[in-house]
């Protein structure tokens, strides 16, 4: 067991660490976008409650595993749908059109 | 599937998901990050399904498929001016799935673990550290849900979206977080008890959720989305550390890092400290110094002609133009007076709004190109050379007393130096003052010319002008 904790302790750490470098270089205007998409991220949960709801452990693990499974898959599918949306929307200037100068 | 494809995979699905996020830094190549990183969610979703230990789907399908509607649905339906609300949702539902993950993890008895918690009929046994990754995502997650759910209530204006603090809420807060810790405890004194334990655990993380975002206010909104952003992510990672799954630590931390860095980039655009935000908000205590003159109002008539005469518009938003959904008059000003000749660029404050990048995201619903946004720093280094600012809805943000006035709460926050523009125009409402509550000197300045009444309509009436 305290091997363990050391090993994901580690995993952890590395990944915050490279959750700033990543982060640190998203400029302004893309924040929003970021923000949920980061979020639809946090949906990974997503994975765990698979496992309980369908792992065959007591019925009451099962529901909350079901419960977890709707939250998370609103939260997946919702958050990239919505930041695939917004992205869309960002758009660099069109080919120049002012000819009449 | 064996345990180490899996894990093999896993690793795969990180890398995606690390590729994603890199990719998000451009507006360029942003769309093809976000698919990579949903990709990365299927591929570890499907492997997950693929693994030996899933023996009955029935559960699954049928939650899956009734969250993917839901979350499909409301992710069409949504309208950008209520993306910060929407956001707030999708946090809590993230939010309130690690709860329960964390809580199911209770009745995943593993025999590898040793156990130091009885078993009962309650609950089986899981080591002291499951124990504890268990209470902590059940905190996180509740704080999340619950906080996530008020946030949202403030927003869409269903709660008052002003501060609200009950008497004695500091005393308040801090018996519920010595109760959660009391609690949390005796889980491991008392191993009988776990279920209701862990149920009143359940319960204070929600009361403390709701505690922490009540006695917010609106203008801090942004550093709140961006601090339970973070927690989301925080809930799924000490979600994963219960269950013992990587590819929940490293996608979580990785989410919890993204939210800690734009709270403190909000913190810092507010010259505030998060402490500050979360236990105080903009008391004016100290009474700024009364600002006296005369205002200066301006027709729709003359606003155009000073416009059309300029050779350099800078647009300044705020949250006043989200409310009236003027970004599309806006963005057709912007248009007629780049067919003017002159030189447009919208100028962006960080706090800007009720979350981080909201007006970015507005404008570009709008059209604006994102090459004509521009943030703060670069703006103030040319703004004496800008012949007219138009300041729409904005307040805060543009207030010269942040740079002048020591007595000002609003005082040693960066703002856009509006007032050194050779012309500016302030689209309001009436003369009430911002969130903070601080009087406004800029109202007052020589060069500044105030359009009153609703935004949208404003602009459609300087744009009709334009067209004759």
């Amino acid at each position: 067991m305290t091997m363990e904790a050391v090993y994901l302790g580690f995993v952890l750490m590395l990944s915050i660490f490279l959750g700033f470098e990543l982060i640190s270089k998203v400029p302004a205007t893309l924040h929003t976008p970021l923000m949920s998409g980061a979020n639809a991220i946090s949906g990974i949960t997503v994975v765990g409650a698979i496992t309980s709801a369908g792992a065959g452990l007591s019925d009451w693990a099962t529901v909350l595993g079901a419960i977890a499974v709707f939250f998370a898959m609103v939260n997946v599918v919702g958050g990239y749908m919505v930041t695939d949306r917004m992205l869309g929307m960002f758009k660099k200037k069109e080919a120049p059109v002012k000819d009449q100068v | 599937m064996s345990a180490e494809l899996i894990g093999a995979v896993y690793i795969f699905a990180a890398i995606l998901f690390i590729f994603g996020l890199k990719l998000l830094s451009s507006p360029a190549t942003a769309v093809r990050g976000n698919l990579i990183s949903s990709f990365a969610m299927l591929v570890a979703v499907l492997v997950t399904l693929a693994s030996n230990e899933i023996i009955d789907y029935r559960w699954i399908a049928v939650a899956a498929v009734a969250g993917a509607i839901v979350g499909a649905v409301a992710a069409r339906r949504v309208a950008m001016t209520g993306m910060p609300e929407m956001v707030a949702l999708f946090n809590g539902s993230g939010g309130i799935a690690s709860l329960l993950v964390g809580w199911a993890a209770l009745y995943m008895s593993d025999s590898a673990h040793i156990s130091t918690v009885v078993d009962t009929p309650d609950a089986p046994a899981v080591s002291a550290f499951t124990m504890i990754t268990i209470l902590i995502s059940i905190l996180i997650g509740g704080v999340t849900f619950s906080g996530s759910l008020v946030a949202w209530g403030k927003l869409s204006e269903a709660i008052s979206s002003a501060a609200v603090s009950l008497p004695g809420q500091r005393f308040l807060s801090l018996f519920n977080l010595i109760a959660l810790l009391a609690c949390s405890v005796l889980v491991f004194v008392q191993p009988a008890w776990t279920l209701p334990l862990v149920i009143a655990v359940i319960v204070l993380s929600l009361i403390l959720g709701v505690m922490a975002v009540m006695p917010i206010g609106g203008a801090d909104m942004p550093v709140v989305i961006s601090l339970l952003n973070s927690y989301s992510g925080l809930a799924a990672c000490a979600a994963g550390l219960a269950i013992d799954n990587s590819i929940l630590i490293v996608a979580g931390s990785l989410v919890g890092a993204a939210g800690i860095i734009l709270t403190n980039i909000m913190c810092k655009a507010m010259n505030r400290s998060l402490s500050n935000v979360l236990f105080s908000g903009f008391t004016a205590t100290t009474q700024a110094t009364k600002v006296e003159g005369e205002v200066k109002p301006i027709s729709a008539d003359d606003a155009y002609l000073i416009l059309e005469a300029a050779s350099s518009v800078v647009m300044v938003p705020g949250y006043g133009m989200a409310v009236a959904q003027a970004q599309h008059v806006v963005r057709e000003l912007g248009e007629l007076l780049e067919a003017n000749g002159a030189e447009v660029s919208y100028a962006i404050h960080p706090v800007a709004g009720r979350m981080p990048g909201h007006m970015n995201v507005l404008l570009a619903e709008a059209n604006v190109p994102y090459d004509q946004l521009v943030e703060m720093e670069d703006i103030n280094r040319r703004i004496e050379n800008v012949d007219v600012a138009v300041v729409i809805g904005a307040n805060d943000v543009v207030n010269p007393a942040a740079r002048e006035d020591e007595n000002s709460p609003i005082y040693g926050m960066p703002i856009i130096n509006v007032d050194h523009a050779r012309t500016v125009f302030v689209l309001k409402r009436s003369m009430a003052s911002g969130f903070s509550g601080v009087d406004n000197p800029l109202f007052f300045g020589q060069n500044t010319r105030m359009l009153f009444g609703d935004a949208k309509q404003s602009l459609s009436a300087v744009i009709a002008q334009f067209k004759n």
